[in-house]
């Protein structure tokens, strides 16, 4: 079997197109695909069979490492469906108060860090999930049934803040057990 | 990679950072961020009576170089009106700091947190 290498990242593993998937249907068609195209299969096969595999493998690889994270999957979603690029979801677009609430939280993550305060850290962390959930819900209902690319674009933007935040409580976390 | 002497000036003895209070005559604040990078930008202006920006704060969230543009920024803009404010360009920021094609967009940021400053000072004084 191969792999099409001009199919979506969703139909490759036979998913719906949307943001909400199910995460284990993911991981068991990425697994079975996988086994498909694992370059070990095809060792003793001529060269271009072993490079097609191999290319097939990579793209697997990525599709599920993209799918796999609701950040990634959001931004790949909005590019497929709705067009919007990595500039526009970069561009200096989000309003100035969550920016503010943004350099809040910044503050708040180097003076627990600096106070060598795990379990603050943790807290944090917390406090993070809660706040990201909340914007994974919303998104799912914007990429969902409303279809709103452009109100999904600005919710992603602020997902990107929290995957930056979720980075920095992590690498806290991690100077203070060393 | 490795930042420019001046980048590492800045990022070592960062000019003006901190926050004036918001409520504090003259004053006016600039928020930008980067989504990509996470990086937030601060950039604080005080304005005197005669329209000539007194003095400046950054508070910077973000890479070396990013902190760098805002602090070289907070230099610039002292002493200068809001019209010419406005004319500090990212290119002279990049040039100014050395920065490499792939820290542009810190410089771009900064440019952006000027017009937001200015842009906050005039919606506060009912300017355009």
């Amino acid at each position: 079997m191969t792999v099409d290498l001009s199919l979506n990242y969703f139909a490759l593993f036979g998913l719906p197109c949307q943001f909400n998937i199910d995460e284990t249907a993911l991981d068991c068609a990425w697994h079975a695909l996988q086994a498909e195209v694992h370059p070990d299969r095809h060792a003793h096969q001529p060269d271009d069979v072993r490079r097609a595999a191999m290319q097939q493998a990579t793209r697997v690889n990525e599709a599920y490492a993209t799918l796999k994270k609701p950040l990634a999957r959001a931004q790949y979603l909005l590019e497929l469906a709705g067009g919007i690029d990595a500039q526009r979801l970069n561009a200096n677009t989000v309003a100035s108060e969550y920016l503010f609430e943004q350099l809040e939280w910044r503050e708040a993550v180097e003076e627990t860090r600096r106070a060598n305060d795990a379990d603050g850290l943790e807290q944090l962390a917390l406090r993070l999930q809660i706040q990201t959930d909340a914007i994974l819900t919303q998104l799912a209902e914007q990429l969902g049934p409303r279809r709103d690319f452009n109100a999904a674009a600005d919710t992603t933007q602020r997902l990107m803040f929290l995957d930056k935040l979720r980075r920095q409580i992590d690498d806290a976390l991690a100077a203070i057990d060393t | 990679m490795t930042y420019s002497n001046k980048v590492l000036d800045h990022y070592e003895n960062p000019r003006n950072a901190g926050s004036f209070s918001q409520d504090e005559e003259g004053v006016a604040t600039g928020m930008v961020g980067a989504p990509a990078c996470g990086d937030v930008m601060k950039l604080q202006i005080k304005v005197g009576k005669n329209g000539v920006i007194e003095d400046a704060r950054f508070k910077t969230y973000g890479c070396g170089s990013a902190i760098a543009s805002s602090s070289l920024v907070t230099e610039w803009v002292k002493g200068k009106t809001l019209d010419e404010a406005l004319t500090i360009k990212n290119a002279q920021i990049a040039e100014e700091l050395a920065l490499p094609p792939v820290k542009i967009h810190c410089s771009v940021l900064a440019e952006d947190a000027i017009r937001a400053a200015v842009d906050d000072y005039r919606k506060k004084h009912g300017e355009k």
